[in-house]
């Protein structure tokens, strides 16, 4: 018996949401085969990667502080790809967020001022815009590829970060460790409580739903999908490209931002020669698993933060090395690419002609 | 960039106050106690890491069922960290060591929210009623690789691959330095700092550029057996750092000084297990045995023999290196004739010993 692949002619609704269910379900058994490959019962394992880390209150909060900035990014990468803009430099508009927003925390007096928190996290969404700004800048100026300028960019930020520390901001009292002071309390993110969650953790939903709303309602929204899906389309009906590639790279950088002086006001609490695991490249799969959609990518960002902690424990409960991670994201990824093809295709199955004459 | 600050130091400064005894009860005696291990690299980097799994393992060895060991390995300095802590404590461990100097604060945390549990945290500086320190006293293992060096070489220079500019690294370079001109007061130090813990390309680049200024005996602070590689292609004799390199230079490799963390582990269990357990500050060193040097090759008998001396004469507390005079760069006397460095200003050393070329920033 044997399938052919071919066009539907149109999307299907019932795969564009069914493929990543698809996905999770045929990466489900697939680690399970690799669980019991590695000798280790396969129904426990899934249990300990995907259920034991959120058993708990304090694994369900680490979940939660480990997705938010992957849930701020991804979203605004969601609306920087949908407008076609290939922004792959989050992690370095996370970073110059991260240090717009330090350098005044820094300066000034603990709690000097109360709107001191607020203008803060404000100078951490212009850093990343403006870091961002340069990538548009250069795209539309000079035609130059965003991909490039805004991974170069990332490193710049890197090496920004790490001048700091090891030189004017390094903290005086820190025994010439490569770090900055700890920030006061009047500049840092508030917890809730006993857990580790933080602002930030509502915040990067909220956020989500937000452009979710300006992506589906505004005008705005319809011409950034226009110029993505359709660009010819866009400029006979006068969208003005430019214009768009502006908003894309600003809010997303802003976004970045926002999340980076949060990480460093918030989880670290002091500026480090590394304050991202790189979730600036993350936050591009957030995106793509989330189907390039804000309420996607708040789903997206919690099943790959769970995967992180799915490892760790892992680890602790089952003796599993930690390359389980990286290989849960892979699988995940190859199937969601692969289970994409039925939106667009469909199997036909072909009836062999009559048997051949001998 | 991303292992700046893996390793640390200990100090005594800034420390907040210990816990009276017994504040810590044991588990219960039937079931076993659950020790979680949390480490920067992977188990298998034949190094820092690679040496605490070792000791680990020693620990279940000898404790058998009375204990049951985990571990987590390739665990960023950044608030990662703190949710594998959480899981360890939340999954039942109550004895957790933290192994690299970047989980300080994150453990700080941790172990406010976890009261019942003991954390232990190496090359750190800030303690709690359940949160210990623990580090090793490399710097009288690099006295030693010194007093070698002073025999071996004969242009009088060793070269010094350096990591990042804190007080540990400096005072492994002044250790060194106080090492060789025990045995020829003209020697000096040359040092690259690489601004890194891992990078095997720049400790390398670093050990070529120190060989072709003069240097003729290389050693590290770093973390790869690469600047010994390049020492041996060029057959320059060179030391091992954290556990013996011999099978990288078996020809050059003078020897290594050697992190033993299996006896405190167990010690550290055991007072677990007893209910015993209390937050300490440890920095150990040759007397603890805490730090060996591996078997000593590519030598006279006669420098194994001064070497061994050596040896002996820092764990008895004969010989307490960094005693005065001690002379800075600028010549200036910096702790006067008959003087000791407390530990607390060795563990903020800042000042480099004449005789040692270049400067920290």
């Amino acid at each position: 018996m044997l399938y052919r692949l071919e066009p539907r002619g149109e999307r299907s609704l019932f795969w564009s949401y069914g493929s990543p269910v698809l996905a999770v379900i045929l990466t489900i058994i697939t680690m399970m085969a690799i669980f019991s490959l590695l000798g280790k019962p396969p129904v426990q394992g899934i249990e300990t990667f995907l259920i034991t880390p959120i058993s708990t209150a304090s694994g369900l909060s680490s979940l939660l502080v480990r997705a938010a900035p992957l849930i701020m990014i991804g979203a605004g990468l969601a609306l920087c790809y949908r407008a076609n803009v290939w922004n792959i430099g989050g992690d370095g508009q996370f970073t110059l967020g991260a240090l717009a927003g330090a350098g005044l925390a820094l300066a000034l007096p603990n709690g000097a001022f109360w709107w001191e928190y607020p203008l803060v996290l404000c100078l951490g969404v212009l850093g990343g815009m403006f870091w961002a700004g340069i990538v548009a800048f250069l795209k539309l100026r000079f035609n130059a590829n965003e991909i490039l300028t805004s991974l170069m960019l990332v490193y710049i930020a890197q090496l920004i970060l790490v001048w700091l520390v090891t030189g004017p901001w390094r903290d005086p009292q820190g025994f010439g460790f490569p770090q900055s002071a700890m920030f006061g309390a009047g500049a840092t993110t508030p917890d809730f409580g006993t857990t580790s969650i933080h602002l930030g953790c509502l915040l990067a939903p909220l956020l989500a739903l937000v452009l979710w709303q300006i992506l589906a309602r505004s005008v705005l929204g319809f011409q950034l999908r226009v110029v993505g899906q359709a660009p010819r389309a866009a400029r006979f009906a006068g969208f003005s490209n430019a214009r768009l590639t502006w908003i894309a790279l600003l809010v997303s950088g802003g976004l970045s931002g926002l999340a980076g002086i949060i990480e460093v006001t918030g989880p670290i609490g002091q500026l480090t020669t590394t304050i991202t695991p790189g979730y600036g490249f993350s936050a591009v799969i957030v995106a793509f698993l989330g189907r390039l959609h804000p309420v996607g990518v708040i789903f997206a960002g919690l099943l790959l933060a769970l995967s992180y902690l799915g490892g760790d424990a892992a680890q602790i409960n089952l003796n599993m090395p930690n390359a389980i991670t990286g290989i849960f994201q892979g699988v995940l990824l190859f199937y969601l690419l692969g289970a994409d093809v039925l939106i667009l295709h469909r199997f036909r199955r072909i009836r062999p002609s009559a048997p051949e004459a001998a | 960039m991303s292992s700046f600050k893996r390793r640390g130091f200990t100090a005594m400064l800034g420390a907040s106050a210990l816990a009276a005894p017994g504040i810590m009860r044991a588990a219960r005696a039937d079931a076993p106690l659950k020790v979680g291990f949390v480490y920067v690299g992977p188990v298998g980097d034949f190094g820092w890491t690679y040496q605490h799994d070792i000791a680990r393992k020693q620990a279940q060895a000898a404790l058998g069922t009375a204990i049951e060991t985990s571990y987590v390995e390739n665990v960023p300095e950044s608030p990662e960290c703190q949710s594998v802590f959480e899981s360890l404590a939340s999954s039942g461990h109550k004895l957790i060591f933290g192994t690299s100097f970047g989980y300080m604060n994150y453990m700080v945390k941790v172990a406010a929210k976890n009261p019942h549990v003991m954390f232990e945290h190496c090359t750190g500086y800030k303690r709690a009623k359940n949160l210990a320190t623990y580090d090793i006293r490399y710097y009288e293992g690099r006295y030693v690789q010194g007093v070698i060096a002073g025999h071996m070489s004969k242009t009088g220079k060793i070269g010094y691959v350096a990591s990042v500019p804190i007080p540990e690294v400096v005072r492994g370079m002044n250790a060194v330095t106080l090492g060789m001109q025990s045995v020829n007061p003209k020697a000096r130090l040359k040092f690259i700092m690489i601004d890194s813990w891992y990078d095997p390309g720049k400790e390398g680049d670093a050990a070529k550029a120190l060989i072709d200024q003069g240097c003729d005996v290389i050693t590290q602070h770093t973390d790869s057996p690469a600047p010994l590689q390049v020492a041996a292609s060029r057959h320059i004799p060179a030391f091992g750092e954290a556990t013996d390199m011999i099978k990288f230079a078996p020809h050059d490799q003078l020897t290594a000084d050697v992190n033993e963390w299996g006896g405190y582990y167990i010690k550290r269990i055991k007072e677990a297990l007893a209910g015993t357990w209390t937050s300490t500050n440890t920095w150990g060193g040759f007397a603890d045995g805490m730090l060996a040097m591996a078997p000593y090759r590519n030598m006279p008998d006669a420098v194994a023999v001064t070497a061994k001396q050596t040896v002996a004469d820092i764990a008895s507390g004969k010989n307490k290196i960094f005693t005065g005079p001690l002379t800075d760069q600028s010549g200036k006397i910096f702790v006067p004739a008959g003087q000791t460095m407390s530990d607390d200003s060795l563990t903020s050393m800042q000042t480099l010993v004449a005789g040692v070329d270049g400067k920290l920033s």
